[in-house]
């Protein structure tokens, strides 16, 4: 007796601890915070199909990995806290379509972001006008000064990282460019005719550099150099290289939640699973009197270690993700339901009452077994069925129904045993008996 | 619980809703939302107040997109579904009305048709795969009694069992699945991956209810068999009836309960998938009480006939 009561006493300081935890956490900053998903938080979901028909089969894995590696340094540029890129391949069920998911929380204005990620770097080449100066600072905006010769970075063949060969010091990074045939042919176009004037090189609209044609070049390969650092001209190189996009990609799905409406959804499922959870407590105590108290106390044990886990594994927390813990707060209570039902049963069997209760756990931990194995099916399914919003419904709802069943079985039981309430008459009768009995 | 003499009152209510969800879904048939179809859905608000929806349906036509839904939503906000659009045909239909005061853009969804033909497949093939499980999880949970309820002098043998279940399920999603078709057809809703979710739900939660009685029944006969006593066996579904009855009630009152409340009171977002379940649990509850078992009641009185 005493060591049940000890242990309940236990259980009772975990949750206690594991509320403290729940509820110290819930600063924006913290870093066990409520992961909430765009719906929620007001955001951006991109979906963009990679059009991989071009690639060879054996470097489809290594081109998307290098999407999202650019797409990624994109999205980082634009500022958004916490973004994720993710490839994906629709899976031997689909038709096996690769396709690339930006997320942008926080940001509701999605031209921009669709801008910034469709954008590639753009090389581009121009002739310096006679007379016209290149060290100006303000050189680049200048357009008036310069002249376009038709050679940009869509004739580029690789770049190159290499040291030295350019026209400053030896050590210095340089960026070597490889051009296509047709590029080769008009860059060597371009130096014949136009020996001893400065060629531009533009990166996004900024001048590089303005080396001096000395010669024609026909081998197609020009030395870019600026001030660049080992680090910028690798990015260089990796951007050209990748600068008509390693895949090309194509937007197919949008979606754009407002952060109020998010709020105002996050607000709506609070509300939701706290009245539901008022109602349902009242439904047990009334109806199941003590075994009913017992389990609305272990269903909000129940209900702290789910949110604890929430933080912990984390998981991200969607509309749907709410109507799954929703839901399964009430199939938590079905164990409960059962146990009582079958105590009840034993004790109309003129049974003692630690045993009743010892018995109709054990009976009915068959019928909670076989129950819960039908609704770890579904959302094992579920979960494997996959978009983002059924695997967040499908992870809570599988979460809950493995949490509820030991908390119901192993929590209710030993608070049950511990109260010690003889059932053989009077208010002890009254209170274990359920429904109408009086 | 008297069944041998209501027998036939048992099969009205399942019978008329079956019979209206087929008509409902024959007729009207399910509207695949635009996560399921491709499409789009914009929903904007007007702080200072929303023009008149006719002045809205008006100046969208003038765009060209195809038909476009105008449907009032909350106190200022309005909720435009059209065809999958591209983000500079979202700003032109943005940009226009903006044109009847200032607008605010609250939420935009646009899917391609090609990822919504791909969630369609997925949607069937986890269907698909929800319903073989389950039947292969009513074959195991029922392997015990082939054998040992033969024994018994009329009884029903274990596939029977099976069938009525899986039978029960049936009339369990074709239900909320009616619904939607007749809701479909009065205010245009739409069903969407989470209503595929919510049925498939369903499925692994009213088989339970099911089985429950299944199992009782099954207990009985057994211990009929031991103490060698003999007893009808409609009578031994009505005590099993009787014996779990309050057991079934409960625990799908508790879900209906959560399930109201996210309903009433929950985001927007998850009102039809509420709709849905509550409406699955209540016939599942009484479909294992009124369907399936006098079902398995009529099987056993049809085969003796016979022999």
């Amino acid at each position: 007796m005493f060591a049940i009561r000890y242990t309940a006493v236990l259980v009772l300081v975990v949750a206690a601890l594991v509320g403290v935890f729940v509820w110290k956490t819930n600063a924006p900053d913290s870093y066990f915070a409520f992961k909430l998903g765009l719906d929620l938080s007001g955001g951006t979901h991109l979906v963009y199909n990679a059009d991989t028909t071009k690639v060879p089969a054996a470097q489809v894995a290594e081109s998307m990995a290098a999407l999202q590696t650019v797409i990624e340094r994109r999205v980082n540029a634009f500022g958004v806290g916490e973004p994720v890129v993710q490839t994906e391949q629709s899976g031997a069920l689909g038709n096996g379509a690769y396709r690339l998911i930006v997320e942008l929380p926080g940001v509701s204005d999605v031209n921009e972001a669709i801008a910034m990620i469709g954008q590639t770097p753009l090389l581009e080449f121009k002739l310096v006008k006679q007379g016209e100066l290149t060290t100006l600072p303000d050189v680049s905006i200048n357009k008036a000064a310069f002249e376009d010769t038709g050679l940009t970075g869509a004739y580029l063949s690789s770049a190159a990282l290499q040291f030295g060969n350019g026209t400053g010091v030896a050590t210095m990074p340089t960026v070597l460019i490889n051009f296509n045939a047709e590029g080769t042919r008009l860059f060597a176009d371009i130096t014949s005719k136009n020996i001893g004037r400065e060629l531009a090189i533009f990166l996004d609209g900024t001048m590089l550099s303005a080396p001096v044609i000395q010669d024609s070049i026909t081998n197609g390969s020009a030395v870019v150099s600026g001030n660049f650092t080992a680090q910028s001209a690798k990015e260089l190189v990796t951007n050209l290289n990748l600068g008509a996009l390693p895949v090309p990609i194509a937007l197919a799905s949008t979606q754009t939640i407002g952060a109020t409406l998010g709020e105002e959804a996050t607000r709506a499922g609070v509300f939701a699973g706290v009245l539901g959870f008022l109602a349902l407590s009242l439904f047990m105590i009334l109806w199941y009197r003590l075994p009913g108290l017992v389990a609305v106390v272990s269903l909000f044990i129940y209900c702290l270690l789910m949110l604890a886990l929430f933080k912990l594994i984390p998981v991200v927390l969607t509309a749907a993700g709410i109507a799954g813990f929703i839901l399964s707060v009430g199939l938590a209570v079905d164990a409960n339901v059962l146990i009582a039902e079958r105590i009840k049963e034993e004790l109309a069997d003129g049974k003692k009452t630690n045993e009743a209760i010892r018995e109709g756990f054990a009976r009915a931990w068959l019928a909670i077994r076989d129950s819960n194995i039908a609704h770890i099916i579904a959302a094992v399914i579920l979960f494997w069925f996959g978009t983002a919003l059924i695997k967040g419904f499908a992870l809570v709802f599988g979460l809950g129904v493995i949490i509820s069943m030991l908390s119901a079985i192993s929590i209710s039981r030993t608070f049950l045993l511990a109260l010690g309430v003889s059932a053989e008459k009077g208010v002890g009768r009254f209170l274990m008996l359920s429904g109408l009995y009086k | 619980m008297d069944i041998s003499k209501n027998l036939k009152y048992f099969f009205i209510l399942p019978a008329i809703l079956s019979v209206l969800s087929i008509f409902a879904l024959v007729s009207f048939g399910l509207k695949p939302g635009i996560d399921l179809v491709g499409g789009s859905m914009l929903q904007v608000s007007y702080p200072e107040g929303r023009p008149p929806v006719e002045q809205v349906r008006a100046l969208v036509e003038t765009l060209q997109f195809g038909e476009i839904r105008v449907q009032p939503t909350g106190d200022n906000a309005y909720l435009l579904r059209q065809r999958d659009l591209s983000n500079e045909e979202k700003n032109q239909l943005e940009a226009v009305l903006g044109g009847l005061g200032p607008v605010h853009e609250d939420q935009f969804t646009s899917v391609g048709p090609t990822l919504g033909a791909e969630l369609m497949r997925k949607a069937w093939i986890a269907i698909v795969l929800v319903v073989l499980s389950i039947i292969f999880f009513i074959a195991f949970a029922f392997r015990r009694v082939s054998g040992e309820s033969e024994k018994e002098k009329g009884t029903v043998s274990s596939w029977k069992y099976g069938v009525v279940a899986v039978i029960t399920l049936l009339h369990d999603i074709l239900v909320p699945a009616g619904l939607f078709a007749f809701l479909g057809f009065v205010n245009g809703a739409e069903v969407d991956a989470l209503f595929i979710v919510a049925l498939l739900t369903i499925l692994g939660i009213s088989i339970n209810d099911t089985i429950v009685i299944f199992d009782r029944i099954r207990e009985n006969l057994r211990l009929n068999s031991e103490r060698h006593k003999h007893e009808e066996f409609e009578s031994v579904v009505g005590r099993s009836i009787t014996q779990t009855l309050a057991r079934s009630i409960s625990t799908s009152l508790t879900v209906v309960i959560v399930l109201l409340a996210l309903y009433f009171v929950g985001p927007i977002a998850t009102k039809d998938f509420a709709l849905t379940l509550i409406v699955g649990m209540v016939a599942g509850t009484y479909s294992s009480i009124f369907l399936a078992s006098p079902m398995l009641v009529a099987w056993q009185r049809l085969s003796s006939k016979k022999n």
